[in-house]
């Protein structure tokens, strides 16, 4: 089995201008909605108090809002998490309601609307392990039980955002100077433009359909970016053997050569890495839904990108044969080049 | 070409050994089991314990799995839910034969069902995370401020005394905020105090200015004494949240540090937060009173009569009763210090109690009027009292530091300091984060991971297999051997795995194969190009090289970014990410390199290899074709 039979070169560079048409009206697309609508941030970010509790029936989320929405917290988002019986409950930082007590409070509250009552219950489970836990106890067993809370202060969450920027920052940093030190400035310019440009596509995503941006996405981002250079590296490194092997290949035919014959295993090797996330998409329930979600986009991204971004953005900066393989010794001087004179 | 020395199967040989022993208790699961630990700081649980828990298991006709000492407490595992209980209940009843005033924490809890000779390798099984196994998880912010005003507090009522003490006029010491502040009235006294200051007090630094006719003298913190200051007060803290999560009966606590100002508390199995609030948040009172010594008191001791009106019988660590009186002279609130130390004198083990200027003029009136008497310290806690220490008075004790000795050992020592620490925190501490995660979501989850990694490594592992054929079975097998390696490591390291852990193992996984797919497609390419099959396989492994290092090393900085700016969730998966790129570059790189060899190497003539269909172009190439391949 072979997917890719290529027998020439594609001339990539020829459509150049085209394919980075489309890339800066997607990047600008994303750029709008990430200035017009904002990141949805998650409770980690913004702080805040959640609660995630789970119904024996399936939950009726206007019913939920009120019975919360009777405690007048502020705004309160409710929503169905995963299954139609979870419910997620999203309180904001007030300066007046004690954080600390208020997932307690929502419990009671959603208890007593449907006929229990709170109370504290201690058993072992079957597995031996002590347990002891808030139930609501009603006349019918337990209508609904608290699944997870989470308090986050206001300074944790500043710092986290603030932290979470600082690892982009270290990142980017990180990555040019190993490109730049591997290869050459223009290539580290050209790989971090191509990659930060599928940063910048997976936040308007979340900006545009204001999914959930939490710590795990973030770290999602970041290890994309990490992946998707790798693309633009294997590319950039074909681009070098490419100028040293054939030396009457114009910059823009290297470039398609290298691109045609890396083209197989980028599209397999970004395959199998999808198979790996769309399992975790699928399998990895709520929790990890966008964390996946945002790994998959950003590898259907990262292959455009690399493969078609990064090389046209290298062909303008105007990378030359000079750049990449060293002329130190005279049988390696191009005997095309014009300015080669005399060697002494 | 394509041969491995010898030394080189054997370290393939001794890792995937050694992968797999450490791999292994993952897969027994956990049994239920009985652990026991200290419930009070003076108390250490050590080998001792062992045989003294085997004995009451026996004399209860409980046959244990084991019993043995893990860290500081001791640990018996048993076959099913019915003998853990029934060996908890009997361990209870042994080792703590007054219940409300137990000595041992007795609680049931999970342990591998790995045997024993696994568990002496140091083998254990990969440590869950509170999300995937449920409990409550607490950071809490520890307030410096107040620790620094406190510490300054206590250094102005020093140096107020000091002054006294050399006779040196000052026209008033008060604290303003973390400074401490004198006034003097002429330079002469100023230049004395700032030379015996400078002297006595190595832990301010001092600054002169004027203000109008007055001149003043400021003392401020030096850097590093307020760092120790910051980082005693977290200290202290941590013991005293220790002392008290001891109570809720948790078999695993964690109580750590985080960065400079926060401790972590995670209680596996506890979801009731208002309870473990509770008990965190409470403070324990220090009180200091007289003791009743009256004849009626001794009458009472003896058992021949009623306690004397105003007086309560307590007891004292040890064991003796004490009658004190109920009239509190002294709390807590006035302690600012207790350390083990020495008598200057005798060279006997002391404890060295500092109190802050109101607490010391109370206990200069005290000492002074009862010389020959005793006091008692008693720590309440709970609504329950206990007399830490009951010393003699002997004589007249100012400036607040004081001294109890004699008839100490030095742990003694060290443990009455504790105490008298331990009751209080050295500053506020508020919730600034708490999760909770229930025990149904933990299981959850685990399944959610685990099936995420299942299928995406199956989808992986078909694919490679009818695309690459024998190349792809070899791929499969260094990705097996890459999720048995990176499994062994955090089973052994012994690191916290969560869910986003196990999204990193999913990650790093789909990650890896990129490497064996260079690999293969490079062989393949040098197949299409003319090259004789161990060529092939020599070149294609050679040249993918560079570039799986270029690709590995740009992730790990991405992983490493994430390291060291990331917290909690975020450096889950940090840690998982990191570990498996390395492990990843043995797998993919030298592990399949092994199997190929093992395959194809030894085949002098050999004709092809099985890595799928190796297609050519036809020979009429375009122009920009080049003709011949290096």
């Amino acid at each position: 089995m072979e997917f890719f039979r290529i027998r020439r070169d594609i001339r990539f560079m020829r459509h150049a201008m085209v394919l980075n048409a489309i890339s800066f009206i997607t990047f600008a697309a994303a750029v709008f909605f990430i200035a017009t609508r904002g990141l949805h941030l998650s409770v980690e970010f913004t702080g805040g108090t959640l609660v995630e509790v789970e119904y024996a029936q399936t939950a009726d989320i206007n019913r939920t809002r009120a019975n919360v929405e009777a405690l007048g917290l502020g705004e309160v988002q409710v929503q169905k998490f995963g299954t139609s019986r979870d419910v997620l409950i999203r309180m904001p930082v007030r300066g007046e309601v004690k954080q600390a007590e208020l997932s307690s409070r929502v419990f009671e509250a959603l208890c007593s609307a449907e006929q229990g009552r709170t109370s504290i219950k201690q058993y072992t489970t079957p597995q031996g392990e002590q347990v002891s836990r808030p139930a609501c106890d009603a006349a019918g067993g337990e209508p609904v039980t608290l699944k997870r809370t989470e308090f986050v202060g206001p300074s944790v969450g500043a710092e986290l955002y603030e932290n979470g920027a600082y690892a982009l920052l270290a990142t980017i940093a990180g990555i040019m100077m190993y490109l730049a030190f591997r290869f050459e400035w223009k290539f580290a310019v050209a790989g971090i433009v191509a990659n930060l440009h599928d940063v910048i596509i997976i936040l308007g995503f979340f900006a545009f359909f204001q999914w959930e941006f939490s710590l795990a996405v973030l770290a999602a981002v970041l290890a994309v970016l990490g992946y998707s250079v790798n693309e633009s590296v294997v590319i950039f490194d074909r681009v070098r053997e490419s100028f040293r092997k054939y030396r009457k290949m114009s910059t823009s035919e290297t470039i398609d050569h290298a691109i045609t014959s890396t083209i197989s295993r980028t599209v397999i090797t970004h395959g199998s890495t999808l198979m790996m996330v769309v399992s975790m998409l699928v399998f990895g329930g709520p929790t990890l839904f966008y964390f996946a979600l945002a790994l998959t986009i950003g590898i259907l991204f990262g292959i455009y990108s690399s493969v078609f971004v990064a090389a046209a953005i290298v062909m303008w900066l105007g990378v030359k044969r000079e750049d990449l393989v060293k002329t130190t010794t005279g049988r390696d001087v191009d005997p095309d080049d014009p300015n080669a004179g005399a060697v002494v | 070409m394509n041969r491995y020395p010898w030394w080189k199967y054997a370290i393939l040989a001794i890792t995937l050994l050694v992968g797999l022993v450490y791999t292994l208790p993952n897969f027994f699961g956990e049994a239920p089991a009985v652990q026991v630990s200290s419930a009070k700081a003076t108390l250490k649980v050590d080998a001792a314990l062992v045989p003294r828990i085997e004995q009451v298991l026996v004399g209860a006709g409980i046959k244990p799995d084991f019993v043995q000492l893990e860290g500081s407490s001791v640990r018996a595992r048993f076959f099913d839910t019915d003998t853990q209980i029934k060996a908890k209940d009997a361990i209870t009843k042994a080792l703590n034969p007054e219940a409300d005033n137990p000595s041992y924490i007795v609680a049931l809890n999970l342990v591998s069902r790995s045997p024993a000779w696994l568990s002496r390798a140091h083998a254990m099984p990969m440590y869950l995370g509170l999300d995937l196994r449920g409990g409550v998880h607490f950071l809490m912010q520890v307030d410096m401020k107040s620790a620094l005003t406190k510490r300054a507090e206590s250094l102005t009522g020093d140096i107020r005394t000091l002054l006294r003490e050399k006779n040196i006029r000052h026209a008033g010491v008060r604290r303003d905020g973390n400074t401490v502040e004198l006034r003097f009235r002429e330079a002469a006294t100023l230049t004395t105090a700032r030379n015996l200051l400078s002297d006595q007090m190595p832990d301010l630094a001092w600054a002169e200015s004027s203000d109008g006719a007055e001149l003043k003298l400021v003392g401020t913190l030096k850097p590093e004494a307020a760092r120790r200051v910051q980082d005693q007060a977290l200290k202290q803290n941590i013991t005293t949240l220790h002392n008290r999560v001891n109570e809720l009966g948790v078999a695993e606590p964690v109580i750590a540090q985080q960065g400079v100002d926060r401790v972590v508390v995670q209680l596996p199995g506890v979801q009731d937060t208002a309870k473990a609030k509770d008990i965190i948040g409470r403070t324990a009172t220090l009180e200091l009173r007289m003791v009743n010594d009256s004849t009626e008191a001794q009458e009472a001791l003896r058992g021949n009569g009623p306690v004397p009106f105003g007086s309560d019988r307590f007891v004292e660590r040890g064991g003796a009763p004490l009658i004190v009186f109920r009239q509190v002279q002294l709390t807590g609130e006035n302690l600012t210090d207790a350390q083990p130390g020495f008598d200057g004198q005798t060279q006997e083990p002391a404890v060295h109690l500092t109190l802050d200027a109101k607490g010391s003029r109370v206990f200069r009136d005290l000492t002074r009027e009862n010389i020959g008497k005793r006091m008692a310290i008693l720590l309440f806690e709970k609504g329950k009292g206990e007399v830490v220490t009951a010393p003699v008075i002997r004589s007249e004790i100012g400036g607040g530091r004081v001294q109890i000795s004699g008839r100490m050992t030095t742990t003694e020592a060290a443990d009455v300091s504790l105490l008298l620490r331990a009751g209080s925190l050295a500053a506020p501490m508020e919730i600034i984060e708490e999760r909770t995660i229930g025990p149904s979501l933990g299981a959850e989850n685990i399944t959610k991971g685990f099936n995420s990694v299942l299928y995406g490594f199956i989808a992986i592992a078909v694919f490679m297999c009818l695309y690459y054929m024998v190349f792809g079975v070899f791929s499969t097998l260094a990705l097996a051997f890459n999720l048995l390696l990176l499994i062994a490591l955090l089973s052994m390291l012994q690191a916290t795995l969560t869910l986003p852990g196990i999204a990193a193992i999913a990650l790093v996984l789909g990650m890896a194969i990129d490497s064996n797919v260079l690999i293969n497609e490079r062989v393949r390419e040098e197949l299409r190009g003319g090259a004789a099959p161990q060529q092939a396989i020599s070149v294609g492994y050679e040249r993918a090289f560079g570039t799986i290092f270029d690709s590995n090393i740009t992730t790990l900085i991405a992983g490493l970014a994430l390291l060291a700016f990331g917290s909690g969730p975020v450096r889950g998966f940090a840690v998982v990410h990191c570990l498996g790129i390395l492990t990843s570059m043995l797998s993919s790189v030298m592990f399949s390199r092994g199997l190929v060899n093992l395959w194809y190497g030894r085949q002098k003539r050999l004709k092809g290899v099985s890595i799928g269909q190796v297609w050519k172009p036809a020979p009429p190439a375009g122009p920009t074709r080049p003709a011949v391949k290096a």
